[in-house]
Parts: C-alpha cells; structure tokens; sequence
C-alpha cells in the first residue's frame, strides 16, 4: 500500500507492505538508523520515535497507521538553522545526556533520548521519581539508568529546552531544511 | 548523591605532569551516537551488503529429541525463497569451537561436540536447525514456518538435578551429563576441626539473561575466495580464528570487521555457530548474506550466565573468627559445556577477601537440555562472591555477631599483600579495611541499624534491611595473552591508535585518546582510535575480564611512548643539536633544542623526517599476572512484609580498581555494574520448566530491570594503584555486578532475618520473600506450641 510520512520535516513516499512496522520504514524506506529495533515485544522502547509530538514505539505501529503524520527521530533533533554548516546545535537532552555520560553503548539512546523529550515537554520539571517512572518503558543495559536520571534532570533545568523541543516539532517544508543530509 | 572525588589520586603521576589523566573528559564517542546514531551491524548499508539475502534459522521448538526428517520443500516453494540449508549441507561432523576460556587441563572432560546445525538430535529449546535465506526481511519467518522437521521427543534434561540423575543423556556416548570435574577432593567434616560454629546450606546462583540492547548480528561476503565477516562481537580477531578454524581456511583469506556493538557482557565473545552458519549461507548461495536475530530468539539461543548450585559450609569459632569454608559447585553449563572454565575462576576466588586457612572447592560441570551457559559481566566471579558474602552473613547470624565486624575481624589486612589464597590466587594490592569503613561511615551504617531495630520494635509493615558485601576478583585473568597497540603521527600533526581491544560502550576511544595526549602531547581530538577490523589490526585478544585498560591501554601507552623515544632523534636531526639537547614539552606538544625559544617542532614536521615507514610503534603487551580490585557494598532495602516486595533504596559502594583514567568512564561502568547485579539479586531469572521448556522467551516476560526499580547510587572514591602495568590500573568492566549482588541479598534477607528467614534463594521476589516469611513465620508457631 502507499503512504507517505514527513520524517523530520521532510515527506517520503513509498509503496509498502502491509505488515511493514513502522521501525523497518524508517530503518529502511526512510534509510534513518538511528532508531532501533531491541525487541518484539513493546518492552525495550529502543524504537521509541515521536509521532505527530507524541512519543511511541515504532516496532509497535505499521508504517500504515503512521500515513500522513509526522514522525520524529533522533536525527531530527539537532536542528540546522539556513546556512549553518555541518551538524545543528544539540538539543538540550542530547546535549544533557554527553555532558552526563547518560550512554555507553548508545543502541538504547536515540529511543531513550526521544523518550526524554516527549516526557519533558509533558512534565517540565519532573522529580527523580517521576523521570524512573516514565522511562519504565524504555531499558538501558549499560548505564544502570544513573546518568540518564541525571541527564533528564540537568535537561529541565536547561532555558533552552522548551524552544529547542517546539522547534523541532514544528513542521518544516522540505525545501526549506537547507543542506538536508539527504 | 555521586561522591566527589576532589583530592583522590587521580592518574597524572603516571605521565609528564599532563593533566589529562585522571580528569573527566567526556566522550568523544558521543556525538554521532546521538545525532545519527551508531551504526550496528543491521544498520550497515555498505555497497558491500547491497542486496544482501537474509538469513533466517530454524530452531527447535523441544528441549530433547532425535530429528528424524527435515522437509523444505514447502519452504522452498515459497516466493522469495533462495536457500534451505541444513547439516546434510554442512562438511560432515563440522562443530564450532567455543571462544573463550580455557578448561581445567587437570579436569576429566568428556567431549561433547557443538554441531554447526542439529545433526540427528536437538539439546535445547533454540538450537539451530536450518537455515533459510530469502531475498526480503519478511520472507524469513514466513518461510522458516514451513519448515517441517520430524521429532522422537526424549526426556528432558531440565534442571542440575535431572543432569545428576542421569536418566536421560544429552550424549549417550559420553555416558554420563557429568562434562567435566576437578577442583579439591572433599575431606569431609574433617576440614571443620575445632570449629565451634559449623553453618551449612544449599543455595542457588541463578541462570540469567545478558540482554545486551542489540542482540546478536552478522552479514558475510565471499568475494574471490575471501570471506568478510561483519560481526556483533567484543573480539574481531578471536572470531576470525574461530571462523579460520571452522571453515578450514587460511588466515589470511578471512577478514572480520566490528562495527559499533551495542553491549555485549561477555556474551559475546567471539561469535557463536549462528555466525558461522551466516558465512556459510554466503558460501553456499554465492550472495551477501546478514543476519539479525530477534529478542525472542536472542532470550533463546544467546549464551546465558551463572547457573551454578553451590553447597556451602562454612565453620569458626563462635568469637566470629572464620577457619575453614567449603564451597561445593555444581556448574550447569546448558546443552554444550563452552563454559567449564566457569568453575575454576568460582574456585580461585572462593575465598575473597578473607583469611581463611582451610578452603576446599569441589566441582562438578553438567549438561542439560537448556540454551548453553558461557561468560556473562563477571563469569564465575560473582558466583564465588555471591557464595562467600551469604557463608558469611549466615556465619555472623548463627554465632549473633554483626555481620560487619565478622567481615572486619577476616579480612585480609594490608600487610599481608601480595597475599596467595588457598586456591592459589595472588592478590596485588588491596585495603580492604580502609574501603569497608568507609562504606560504613558513609552510609551511616549505625544509624542505619538503629532505625531498623526500631521498625522492627514497632512492627512496621515495611522493615529495614541492610547488606554488606567485600568483595576482591580477579581482572586480566589472560593477562599472558596481552593485547597490541600502535601509534602512528603523520604529517598533518594528527595521531591514529589501532587497539586490539574493542569497545562496545566502554569509552575506548576517550580513554585512548586521553592516553595518547597524556604522553605526546596531541590535542584528543586530533586522535582517531581504530579497532574491530583484522586486516586493520592482525593481532590482538579484544575487550573481556575487565582487561581493556591494564593492556590493551597499556599497550597504546607504551606505544606512545617508543614514538617519542624514535622522535627524539628526528627532533635533533631537525635541529642540528645533539639528542641529549633536545626536550619534549608535553603541555603543548612539541619538541625544542634546551633552552633555546624559537627552536619548537610539533609533530607533523617529526612525522615528516620519518621516512617511508613513518612515526609509528607497534606494541603487543603483555602483563605479568592478573590485577584483583577490591570493593565494598552496602545496599540498604525496605521490605513490606505484607507483600513480600524488596525495594533497594540505598546503595552505597567502593570499587577500587586501582588508578583512574577517566572517573566519568569509571563510574559509568560502576553504574551499570551495580544495576546488572541487583537486577540479579532482585528480578532477573531465566526459568524452564520440568520439560525444559523456557518461561522467558521475551522480555514481556523476563524481568529486566528497569529505572523504576533501582535508585541513585552512592560512589565512593578510592585508588589503590597496581604494580603490575605501567598505568597502575586494575579493571572495573565488572565490578559493580560483583559487589552488588550479594550486598542486595544479603539486605534482603537482612530485613526479615528478624521473622526467622534465614535464607532466600535468588531473586528474592516478592513471592520467594512472602513464602520465606510465612514458612518462618509458621515454624516459630509450631515451635512455640
């Protein structure tokens, strides 16, 4: 069947299987593997992509129930403003999670990352309790979860934070992501 | 709360006065990990791979039972279907070779081959079968499905217990599911004379999951006689001999590449037969092939770890002194024994960290119809750890003495290092008193205490539990094997290192650039770190038993250094001045004439006057002997009593590892040290049932713990520097997991010993700790009537 999806900010069309997960569109129709896949059963959230702002894991919706909506991935959150060259400035929970050692191997991080971001935009100025809690649905294996309490928490305190996660969801036509990577 | 480490050591003695040693530098892996992500093997997309077939296996759905026909005809029929191999399609009697660890050469093994597929009868649940490749992603379970394989179902061999029976056999040939034995003979109570307290139990070190984030992965080539092999793997150049010794080739026309790994935890030393059967799937259908496995099949058909059943006894005098301790294993190594060496690290380190004159370790290693044990974060260290730490608690708590002061009154004290065990380990250095108090004092350990006696005086529902473990193990146990190092400088002033080790999240390339700028004076960031390729880097071992810095970063260190000795002289030549006269200022990394401003050279010019072969050194170091780091845990738990669930609410730790390179790498290791160890201590099992069937084939269903089920840890700084290498590191890959399974077990049971509990077998889950308190409960009413 044809859908067409905005990945970050830009549209991608194709013709796909039914059964295709949303996961393997973005892994392999949109060609962005950051976003992994670390499970089958909805239990690792490694897959954990924004969808029109809201965070879900992809491993868990078809590419067909995500048709004209706007996915967001890691990849997209570094944001290049026009004429600014190689990479964008990090976002506050990427730039968060570096300066904390919130990842080690980073297989769990680009779906950990955008866990964060979904959470902080919902709670701005969650306890400790509150980030373990909404990050219950996303394992780490390498860090024991410590610096990435701290990166969430460093990330809320950041006055960029709240700009920086509007920006990257608001949508952007294609023709104006200058110098996309693709 | 995270300890500052102001005023501890640091590493900065080590080199010319730079101070970047010791310092906490972020990673300079970080960036790519979060803005595009690492690239995975499933994530390569290299002309290469272009069109690549997927390899699908077919794995059995029974514990036991003889094949008797296979059938893919339908398969085969199926669209997009390219192949259908099974061992009929295999050289004859081709088995793979385990990768890691070295059996007890003393020991009576018995062999037990491990077929590349099933030949004639499958061992285990997940054991491979066929392989089917298919053009699409999709295709391959379709077709996997279609399948049809005959099975004369045996009886299972499901637990120790049925391995000991020996009712049914894994290999009738081999007579018996005993693999393996050795260690001491048991003398009997003789070895308890004069003890006045004798303790004695039965306890469960249980089997678990790795769970590494990504599981297991391959893609293979063969283009013109030469296979590549991309591998998710903590040693490219192990997996190359594997695969040498496997499929018959020559070195030389194999090549592994590792790209990023996302975790590994010793379960993925060298590569397993799957890998293997994905080289040959290339072979045979003259394709790229990869190979990504599922969580499912990963729960299944990845090594798990630990397993072992352990009888302790453990005798002293009732004034708290300990005199003698038997630790009698019973290693369950699943279907095919790779992990036999498992009993003979638990033996090395059974005594820890006491003075205990009489110790005795009798093993035993048995096969059953279970996915195949092998190294998991610790590998037979945590299991002699685990063992110990409860003798002790169970010794302290028959002779009604304070489980800390029974630990003080044994420990071996620090005039008597380096101190050889019974078993024959050679402790370094250690302090193993000074890290106890200052684990005590930091948690406040009294005050603890006080606090649970007046829970427990009231009653609350929700009682305090505090455990304590002191612990040593052992780092580099293949130190002989070294590992290799090269620094090349080229013209542009920038540096590239090629290690044999392989990082899979541990911070390598931070650390090595740390080192290499420590010594030359080289920005990190004009540093490249290299690794995980064999045409790259031929000769190396990789990254396991926390043996990464000792040697592999050694081996960059020395390196390093024999380029500067060989850049003196160039420098001189440069100038005109004798080398006696030239100085080499490390701050800003160049070399000048003595006392003459004006005069400097940086690198790349030095690189420049090197010649064809370049600025470069090449380095394979090799240690001595093993390092042992040392640490204490307290965990402090709350227990409601009404439900029996445990919840860590404090965990308080030492982890010496020597001197510290990067403390943000090294906490980082301790972090997820300690949350892989609790995870044991409180939720995670791998569980079969009677039929061998397993229980926890995802992780809706195995309990890998999560952020909600651990709080903030409590690191303490402490730095015993090592003799052994240059950089006086230990390692502390491993650590945490160590020391925080027994302290967590120990809390547990700390919290309702009260009650009468006085064992709880792990985890201590919620219905293990309400059983344990009714059954204790019921007992002192029955003994009361």
């Amino acid at each position: 069947m044809k859908v067409e999806i905005t990945v970050n900010g830009d549209p991608v069309a194709a013709d796909v299987e039914d059964r295709m997960l949303l996961v393997h569109f973005v892994r392999d129709v949109a060609g962005l593997t950051a976003t992994n896949v670390g499970c089958d059963t909805t239990s690792c959230g490694a897959c954990t992509v924004l969808l029109d702002g809201e965070s879900v894991k992809s491993c868990t919706l078809l590419a067909a129930q995500a048709d004209g909506q706007r996915v967001t991935t890691v990849e997209g959150l570094a944001v290049k403003r026009a004429g600014e060259a190689g990479r964008g400035e990090l976002h506050p929970v990427q730039r968060a999670f570096h300066e904390q050692h919130g990842l080690q191997c980073g297989f769990c991080t680009p779906g950990m990352v955008m866990a964060l971001v979904s959470l902080l935009r919902e709670n701005p100025h969650p306890t400790e309790e509150q980030v373990r809690s909404g990050l219950e649905g996303n394992l780490c294996r390498c860090t024991g979860y410590h610096n990435i309490i701290r990166a969430a928490l460093a990330a809320a305190e950041d006055p960029a934070l709240a700009a920086a996660t509007a920006t990257i969801l608001t949508p952007v036509p294609a023709a104006a992501a200058e110098g996309s990577d693709r | 709360m995270i300890a500052d480490r102001a005023g501890a050591p640091g590493l900065g003695s080590s080199g010319l006065g730079s101070p970047v040693l010791g310092s906490r530098v972020p990673r300079v892996e970080d960036e790519r990990l979060l803005t595009v992500g690492g690239t995975y093997v499933d994530d390569l997309r290299i002309p290469e791979l272009a069109g690549a077939a997927r390899v699908t296996f077919v794995r059995s759905p029974v514990a036991h039972a003889l094949v008797t026909g296979i059938d893919a005809s339908a398969a085969l029929a199926e669209p997009g279907v390219v192949a259908v191999l099974t061992s009929a399609d295999m050289p004859e009697g081709e088995q793979i070779q385990a990768g890691e660890g070295e059996a007890d050469p003393q020991d009576d093994s018995k062999p037990m081959p491990e077929p590349l597929l099933a030949t004639g009868r499958v061992r285990y649940v997940g054991e491979p079968i066929a392989i089917v490749v298919t053009d699409g992603k999709y295709q391959g379970e379709d077709a996997a499905e279609l399948v049809s394989v005959d099975y004369e179902p045996l009886p299972a061999v499901a637990s120790i217990g049925d391995a000991l029976a020996g009712q049914s056999l894994l290999f009738p040939e081999a007579g018996s599911n005993i693999a393996s034995s050795g260690g001491d003979d048991d003398t009997g109570d003789a070895l308890f004379e004069g003890c006045g307290v004798v303790v004695s139990a039965t306890i469960v070190n249980q089997r678990v999951a790795p769970v590494p984030l990504e599981v297991r992965g391959a893609a293979a080539v063969w283009d013109d006689g030469r296979l590549t092999v991309w591998a998710s793997t903590q040693n490219s150049q192990i997996a190359r001999g594997q695969l040498v010794g496997d499929l018959g080739l020559d070195p030389a026309q194999v090549r592994v590449v590792t790209p990023d790994v996302g975790g590994g935890f010793g379960a993925k030393i060298g590569i397993d037969r799957e890998t293997i059967a994905v080289a040959r799937a290339a072979q045979h259908t003259g394709r790229p092939v990869r190979w990504s496995e599922t969580r499912s099949e990963n729960l299944v058909a990845m090594t798990h770890g630990r397993a072992q059943l352990q009888a302790i006894t453990i005798g002293g005098t009732s004034a708290g002194q300990v005199l003698a301790y038997r630790l009698d294993v019973v290693q369950d190594v699943g279907a095919y024994p790779r992990a036999s060496y498992l009993p003979v690290l638990t033996r090395k380190m059974a005594s820890g960290t006491y003075l205990i004159p009489r110790v005795e370790v009798p093993y035993r290693v048995v096969v059953t119809s279970t996915t195949p044990i092998a190294a998991y974060r610790g590998a037979g260290r945590p299991e002699a750890t685990a063992a110990i730490e409860r003798a002790m608690d169970m010794f302290a708590a028959t002779a009604g003495l304070d489980p800390a002061e029974v630990r003080r009154q044994n420990l071996v004290p620090p005039d008597r290092f380096p101190y050889t065990t019974p078993t024959g380990a050679t402790y370094d250095t250690g302090d193993y008193l000074v890290a106890l108090d200052k684990v005590l004092t930091a948690a406040g350990y009294q005050d603890l205490r006080t606090e649970q006696a007046a829970r427990r005086a009231r009653r609350d529902v929700r009682q305090l539990g505090l455990g304590l473990s002191v612990y040593v193990e052992i780092t580099a146990g293949d130190a002989e094997d070294g590992e290799s190092g090269r620094v090349d400088i080229h013209e542009d002033g920038r540096a590239t290192v090629y290690t044999g080790s392989s990082a899979h999240g541990q911070g390598h390339d931070t650390a090595w650039s740390m080192l290499v700028q420590d010594e030359l004076g080289i920005p990190i960031a004009d540093v490249t770190v290299i690794h995980g390729d064999t045409d790259l880097i031929p000769n190396g071992t990789g990254t396991f038993g926390s043996r990464s810095l000792q040697l592999g970063g050694a081996a960059v260190h020395k390196a390093a250094g024999l380029v500067k000795d060989q850049a003196r002289g160039l420098a001189a030549g440069l100038s005109g001045a004798a080398e006696e006269d030239m100085e080499f200022d490390p701050r800003l990394g160049v070399w000048r004439v003595h006392g003459e401003p004006g005069t400097e050279l940086e690198w790349g010019k030095i690189a420049g006057a090197a010649g064809p072969a370049g600025l470069t050194a090449d380095v394979m170091y090799t240690a001595q002997s093993p390092t042992f780091p040392f640490g204490v845990h307290l965990a402090v738990v709350e227990v409601d009593t009404e439900t029996g669930q445990a919840r860590l609410i404090r965990h308080v730790s030492v982890d010496d590892a020597g001197r510290v390179l990067n403390p943000l790498l090294a906490e980082g290791q301790r972090h997820g040290g300690i949350a892989q160890g609790v995870a044991q201590a409180l939720v995670e099992e791998v569980i079969y049932d009677a039929d061998g069937n397993p229980l926890t084939s995802s992780l809706a269903d195995y309990a890998t713990i999560t952020a909600a089920e651990l709080p903030s840890f409590e690191l303490i700084a402490s730095e015993t520097p090592t003799g052994i290498n240059p950089l006086g590191a230990k390692g502390i890959g491993e650590a945490g997991t160590i020391g925080a399974t027994p302290a967590v077990q120990n809390a547990v049971i700390d919290a309702v010993a009260h009650l009468g509990v006085r064992h709880i077998d792990m985890p201590t889950s919620p219905q293990r700790v309400w059983a344990a308190i009714s059954d204790a409960t019921s007992e002192r009413k029955d003994g009361g009537r």
